[in-house]
Order: C-alpha cells, then sequence, then structure tokens
C-alpha cells in the first residue's frame, strides 16, 4: 500500500543522504521524496511517498526514527490529510493546439506560465492522480518535457507536526 | 549551538583558554577518561599527533595497520564497556579502518572514531589522501560529523561519546580537517550535551512488562533466549536472577555468551546455525519464548517462515533497547523497548510480588523433555586417536585457565568451536564478530583485552587462515609486551568453507586449501615471541601449561589438528533450526 511519511529533519549537511541512503541499503523503495527548510531555519521538512506492507513501513519509520539527524517521522496515512504536487509541462504549441491546450488547461486549472511562439510552460498543482489525469488528457506527442515534485502533505485540521 | 553563542561558564576553568583543535581533540579524550587511543599517524593527523607527544593522559598504542586498530579499540569496548577509542589519518588510513569500524557497528560497539581529513578549502577537490569519509562510513557507523570549524569540535566530540555510549551503542566517527585542528578556539567541554533528535528509551512500559510477567507465568513450555543486548546492557546479574527465578530453560547467542553463565544446570548451550539440539529444539518448540537483548536474526533462527510456521501458538516476549529490533524477522506478541537492566530489574520486581506461581507439573514435563534432548550428548567428539582433535584444545584450554581467561577467535570452526566448548561463565569474556564475521580481528581483539586488564589471561583462539589476516600485530604486541596466548588451530583449510563445500557442494573443495603456510613457530620467534609446534595429543595439556606459566611472554602455539573435522550440530543455511545435521548422523 502507498504511504505518505513525514519527516522533520535537522537542517544539516548529511540529512538527507542518511535517510536516501537507509532506504537503498535496506530495499525500501521511494516513490518521491521533496525537501525544504521549514518556518524553523534549523529544521527541514521530507516528504516520502513509499509502498509496502504494514511490516515493511513499520521497520521504515523505525529506521528512520533511529537516524541520529531526525526530530520525527509521522505516517499521513495514519490520520486526514491533504497532499499536493506541482508539475511543470513543457508542450509543442503551434496552430490549433494552442487554443485547444489552452482549453485543456483550464479545465484542469493549470495556469501557462510560460510561452514562445512554439511553446508553453503550463504548471499544474494537485494529487498525483490528477496530475496523471493531465497528462493522459493531452495529445503525448506535443509534450517536450515534464518535471514534478513529488507529494508533500500535512495533516488536516487541528493535527500538527512539530519538533 | 556555537561556542559564541554559549554563555559564559564561569564554573569551568578551561572556558578562558585559546586551544587549537588539536589540543582540544586531547582535552576532550581526557574528559571522557580515556586510557587508550588506538592509531596509526599519517599527513591529516600531524597536528593532532604533535600534541598527542606533548600530553600525557592518556597512551598512544601504535598498531601496524588501520584496521588492527580500530579492532583493538573495538575490543577494549567489549571488554569494559567502555568506549573504543581510534585515530587514523585520511584516504587510505580511513579505508583501511572500515572494517573495523563495519565489525563494531555490527555488533553495536561503542567506539568513537576520529579521523583526519584534508584542509577544509580542499575537500571536494580531490586532494591528496582525500576521500569522502563520512560518505563512506555512512551506512556503518551509528553517526558521523564533519567538523567544519573548531568552534563546534568540543561539543561534537562530546556529542560523539554520548551517541555512541546511549541507546542501542555503536560506532561514532568525527571527520576533522587539517586546518580545523590547526585552528585555534576558546576551549569549553560540556558536561552534558541534548539533542531533541536523539533520545533513546530506557524505561520499559511498565503495562507491558506485567502482560510479560504474566505470559511467563502462564508458559507450560517455556524459553528464554539471551542475546548480546544483555551483555551491551551490563545486565547479566538480572538475567541469571530472572532465570533461576523462574527456573526456565535458557540460551544463549553467539554474542550473549556469558551473560548467563554456561556452567549453571539451566543452560541449554549456545543456540542458532551451529547451536546444541537442546537449544534448537527448545526454542523451536516452547510455547511462551522470552528474548531479550536479541534480534532473530538468520545465523540463530535460520528460515524465519518456517521458525514462526512450525509454531504458530508460540508467544513471544521481546525486550529490546532498540524500537527497530523489534519484529522485524518476527512478529512479536509483547515487545518492551527499553534498558534492558531497567526492565528486568522491573520484571523481577513483579514476579516477585506475584501470586502466580509457574506452573510446577508443566515445567518438570518440559524439562523432562528438555533433558532427553540434551541426552543426545550432540558436542560429543571422537577422541583417543593419534590426531589433535581441535574441541580438545578449547576444552584443555578452560581447564588450563580455569574458565577466567578473556577468549578472543577469528572467524572459522575454530570459532565455533570456541564458543561451544569454552564455557563462558561471565559476560565481556567472549570477544569475536559475530554479526560481520570479520576474520583478522582475534590477534587485536586480544591486544585490546589486554591493554584492558594487563594482569589477566588472554587467548586467542585463531585459524592459520584468520590469523594472516592480522599478523604483522605480533609486531605490536612485540612493542607493547603483550603476553598474549595465540591457540592456533592448524587444520591446513579454510576449515568453515570446506565444510560448507564438503556438505552443499559435492565435497569439491574450491580455493579452501591453504597452501604454503609459514612456519608459525619461527615467524613467532622472528617477532622476538616464544613459538611452539604442538603436534599429539597428549602434548596439549602440557603446552598449554607451559604456554600460561610464561606470564611476561607472548606465545604463538601451532596445534597440528584434525583436517577434516567439522563443526556439529549443523542447521544447513536456510532451514530451520530444528532440522539439524548431527555428528552421529554421518
Ligand atoms: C574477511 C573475511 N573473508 C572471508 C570470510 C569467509 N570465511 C568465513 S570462515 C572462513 C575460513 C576461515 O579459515 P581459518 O581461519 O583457517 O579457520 P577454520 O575455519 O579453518 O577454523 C572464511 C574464508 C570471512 N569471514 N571474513
Ligand atoms: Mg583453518
Amino acid at each position: 500500500m502507498r504511504h505518505i511519511l513525514s519527516i522533520l529533519v535537522e537542517n544539516e549537511a548529511g540529512a538527507l543522504s542518511r535517510v536516501a541512503g537507509l532506504f537503498s541499503a535496506r530495499g525500501y523503495n521511494i516513490e518521491s521524496l521533496t525537501v525544504a527548510p521549514t518556518e524553523d531555519a534549523t529544521l527541514s521538512r521530507m516528504t516520502i511517498v513509499t509502498s509496502g506492507s504494514d511490516e515493511v513501513i513499520e521497520q521504515i519509520t523505525k529506521q528512520v526514527n533511529k537516524l541520529v539527524d531526525i526530530v520525527k517521522i509521522v505516517d499521513l496515512n495514519e490520520g486526514k490529510h491533504v497532499e499536493r504536487e506541482l508539475m511543470l509541462v513543457k508542450v509543442r504549441a503551434v496552430g490549433k493546439d494552442r487554443d485547444e491546450l489552452k482549453r485543456t488547461a483550464d479545465i484542469f486549472r493549470a495556469r501557462v506560465i510560460d510561452l514562445t511562439e512554439k511553446t508553453y510552460v503550463i504548471e499544474l498543482t494537485g494529487t498525483g492522480n490528477k496530475l496523471d489525469a493531465f497528462l493522459e488528457a493531452l495529445d503525448r506527442s506535443l509534450i517536450l518535457e515534464t518535471v514534478r515534485t513529488g507529494a508533500c502533505g500535512l495533516g488536516r485540521g487541528e493535527w500538527i507536526i512539530k519538533a | 549551538m556555537k561556542l559564541s553563542d554559549a554563555p559564559q561558564q564561569p564554573a569551568t576553568t578551561e572556558s578562558t583558554e585559546l586551544l587549537s583543535g588539536a589540543e582540544i581533540v586531547c582535552r576532550a579524550l581526557k574528559a571522557e577518561g580515556v586510557e587508550f587511543l588506538f592509531g596509526y599517524p599519517g599527513g591529516a593527523v600531524l597536528v593532532i599527533y604533535d600534541e598527542i607527544y606533548k600530553q600525557k593522559s592518556f597512551s598512544h598504542i601504535l598498531v601496524r595497520h588501520e584496521q588492527a586498530a580500530l579492532h583493538a579499540a573495538d575490543a577494549y569496548a567489549r571488554a569494559t564497556g567502555k568506549p573504543g577509542v581510534a585515530l587514523v589519518t585520511s584516504g587510505p588510513g580511513v579505508t583501511n579502518a572500515v572494517t573495523g569500524i563495519a565489525t563494531a557497528y555490527m555488533d553495536s560497539i561503542p567506539m568513537v572514531v576520529i579521523t583526519g581529513q584534508v584542509p577544509t578549502h580542499a575537500i571536494g577537490q580531490d586532494a591528496f589522501q582525500e576521500c569522502d569519509t563520512v560518505g563512506i562510513t555512512r551506512p556503518c557507523v551509528k553517526h558521523n560529523f564533519l567538523v567544519k570549524d573548531v568552534a563546534d569540535l568540543a561539543e561534537t566530540i562530546k556529542k560523539a561519546f554520548y551517541i555512541a555510549t546511549t541507546g542501542r551503542p555503536g560506532p561514532v566517527l568525527v571527520d576533522i580537517p587539517k586546518d580545523v585542528s590547526a585552528a585555534k578556539t576558546l576551549y569549553h567541554y560540556p558536561a552534558a550535551v541534548e539533542m531533541r533528535s536523539y533520545r533513546p528509551v530506557t524505561k520499559g512500559h511498565s503495562g507491558q512488562i506485567k502482560k510479560a510477567m504474566q505470559m511467563l507465568l502462564g508458559a507450560s513450555r517455556p524459553m528464554i533466549y539471551v542475546g548480546g543486548g544483555a551483555v551491551l546492557g551490563n545486565a547479566s546479574a538480572q538475567v541469571t536472577e530472572l532465570v533461576r527465578l523462574l527456573g526456565y530453560p535458557c540460551t544463549n547467542t553467539l554474542m550473549g555468551l556469558g551473560a548467563f553463565p554456561a556452567s549453571d544446570k539451566q543452560f541449554v548451550g549456545m543456540l542458532g546455525m551451529l547451536g546444541t539440539v537442546e537449544a534448537n529444539m527448545a526454542m523451536q518448540n516452547s510455547d511462551v519464548l522470552l528474548a531479550i537483548g536479541a534480534r532473530f536474526d538468520d545465523r540463530v533462527i535460520g528460515n524465519p517462515t518456517h521458525f514462526a510456521a512450525g509454531n504458530p501458538t508460540r508467544k513471544i516476549v521481546h525486550i529490546d533497547i532498540d524500537p527497530s529490533s523489534i519484529s522485524k524477522r518476527v512478529k512479536v506478541d509483547v515487545p518492551i523497548v527499553g534498558d534492558i537492566k531497567e526492565v528486568l530489574t522491573d520484571l523481577i520486581a513483579q514476579l516477585k510480588a506475584a501470586e502466580q506461581k509457574p506452573d510446577s507439573k508443566a515445567i518438570a514435563a518440559w524439562w523432562k523433555q528438555v533433558e532427553e534432548w540434551r541426552s543426545k550428548d550432540c558436542l560429543k567428539y571422537k577422541t583417543g586417536g593419534d590426531i589433535i582433535k581441535p574441541q580438545y584444545v578449547v576444552e584443555k584450554l578452560w581447564e588450563v585457565t580455569k574458565g577466567d581467561a578473556y577468549v578472543t577467535s577469528d572467524v572459522g570452526q575454530h570459532q565455533m568451536w570456541a564458543a561451544q566448548y569454552y564455557r563462558f561463565d561471565k559476560p565481556r569474556r567472549w570477544i569475536n564478530s559475530g554479526g560481520l564475521g570479520t576474520m583478522g580481528v582475534g590477534l587485536p581483539y586480544a591486544m585490546g583485552c589486554k591493554f584492558a586488564f594487563p594482569d589477566a589471561d588472554v587467548a586467542c583462539i585463531t585459524g592459520e587462515g584468520s590469523i594472516q589476516m592480522n599478523i604483522q600485530e605480533l609486531s605490536t604486541c612485540k612493542q607493547y609486551h603483550l603476553p598474549i596466548k595465540v591457540i592456533l588451530l592448524n587444520n591446513r583449510y579454510l576449515g568453515m568453507v570446506r565444510q560448507w563445500q564438503q556438505f552443499f557442494h559435492g565435497d569439491r573443495h574450491s580455493e579452501s586449501y591453504m597452501d604454503a603456510l609459514p612456519n608459525f613457530k619461527m615467524l613467532a620467534e622472528s617477532y622476538g615471541h616464544v613459538g611452539m609446534d604442538i603436534e599429539k595429543p597428549a602434548d596439549v595439556e602440557g603446552a598449554l601449561k607451559d604456554a600460561f606459566a610464561m606470564k611476561d611472554r607472548l606465545v604463538f602455539m601451532n596445534f597440528i589438528t584434525d583436517q577434516k573435522e567439522n563443526v556439529f550440530p549443523m542447521v544447513p543455511g536456510g532451514k530451520g533450526i530444528s532440522e539439524m545435521i548431527l555428528a552421529e548422523d554421518l
């Protein structure tokens, strides 16, 4: 099953490689990983999307927790949460495709954030599924490049993950 | 916290001194009560070595290969319970040390490893003797640090000792660039450190302890399985009290030997791939299993599916300091995370206060069954020929040293015979590489023990393959007058490999014959030690007595042993632990 793990880590050199190294050394899979500093400059927050049986996820959580730089790890699947991912797509936009692409983008509430005579860069935020759906909706042959951030998430309401 | 932000500490006299990074290293080691620093110099640590030269608070031990420095420090930690400390230079110094670090890591040994690094401005430039030390060692340390600012050095070393020795112990590495060891700063060594990201649990959950107690008292086929965690956690006295209080059978893992005395009637021997019939059968057939500081690893329970499926109703209580060891390979019913000594103290108190007592009828029936397994006498071996049996040498060693020596071993058949036939009654006497299984540890391990306990008997049981992996340390032993007794069980084979080839690879001895061996007696003599060749069973005891009577000499005893002897009982890889092959089956 897919799990989204939220990790607070000391904002120190090497912390990312410790976590990434742990996943590869123990053969856990990483679907996506995002990391950036938080409002507290001494802490970074990492979000890892992974999958595995309950036992595997329990081991992942324990092993990550054991790393000395890790302040906290929470499996967001344990409660209600929201998650979002950002995607940028560069498409070939010429002739009649230009309008068609714009219309599709509007339907998905995506925005064109760069345009030239022949290309658009489209920005879209949403769940992974929504991003996938958008790509499905596009004419494959028009897609030049895509880049995605991987998911990040927060617990809903009063569920607050702090150091 | 940077030193510059730290509040002034008028209580510490040292806080106003301007010291170099190298001086700080020496002061910090002094503050930690370090007795021995095992190391090897080189360019990146020259400044530190210069300060070592000027100080008197600890002794530096110059080994002949960095791997040995790590192993010696590791053994010092295993034998004393205090952290071992090693110092090596950058690049090749570090890469040579990696085997030693990984060995300590696999067995959770507290160590602080200080490594030199190229100057900060040269890092990343492929400088001479540069390597990514933090990167290379990351997977085999509990934690590591690269100190880029001398102002952080004292606190980092304090953290290193704190992390290495608390929770589940392990090696911690501090990498110090050359310019950092030369730069100066105000010295202040913190008395303690607090880390929000690292707070090991020590106290076990009392509700869980109660559940464990009830489960144990309700058992009719109980088994107590004690691992290295009980030794590391200094909980041997509590283990012994608990086992005797309950009256249940007890087994120790390879790493746990000595945690419960081997000469006790309740001890059923070591378990595992090369464990006794009674230990493995009791383990497999128990209805309640209490695991203490053990991790159900593959060499202990064999195939976890077989272990679980063969006895699906068995209940397991597992006490361990490391939450990630619990339910890793085998699902447990009552996990208790905490310091073993504290948890067992609580458990014993609850047991003593409980009205319920163990079911004496059921336990008596269970013991009857266990004794039946024990009566197979699975460690029996053929005697009477004119070839020295390796088991016999170990038994005689036990007699001659009155079971009271520090025994180190290398890796192979000799290691298993040492574990099976030297009956360890005390913890921290059996020093071996259980987790990584590193050939070459034996001699440097003996050095670490001898430095820690100069008046004790220290024996290194080794094979002719293993001893050659760090034989250069005979020179270190000469320099520091270490009267170790090397017990070489020379079978002219990489015996453990040959045994596996005999059973599982059509008896094809692919590259397992040790050809072109040196004359070990002369080799020992050329290093200034005493060498002995022992070829007849009748000479074994006398030779051992002679050797141990030479209190001030290292004696290298070359026992020419039975080439084709095998270790039994044996569980083939991937099988369950009740599927043993016995000597008598052949
Ligand atoms: C560094 C290292 N390399 C290889 C091995 C694999 N290995 C395990 S036991 C063994 C044979 C050891 O031979 P010896 O030291 O003569 O001991 P014996 O088994 O003959 O008693 C080998 C090669 C190992 N454990 N460690
Ligand atoms: Mg051999």
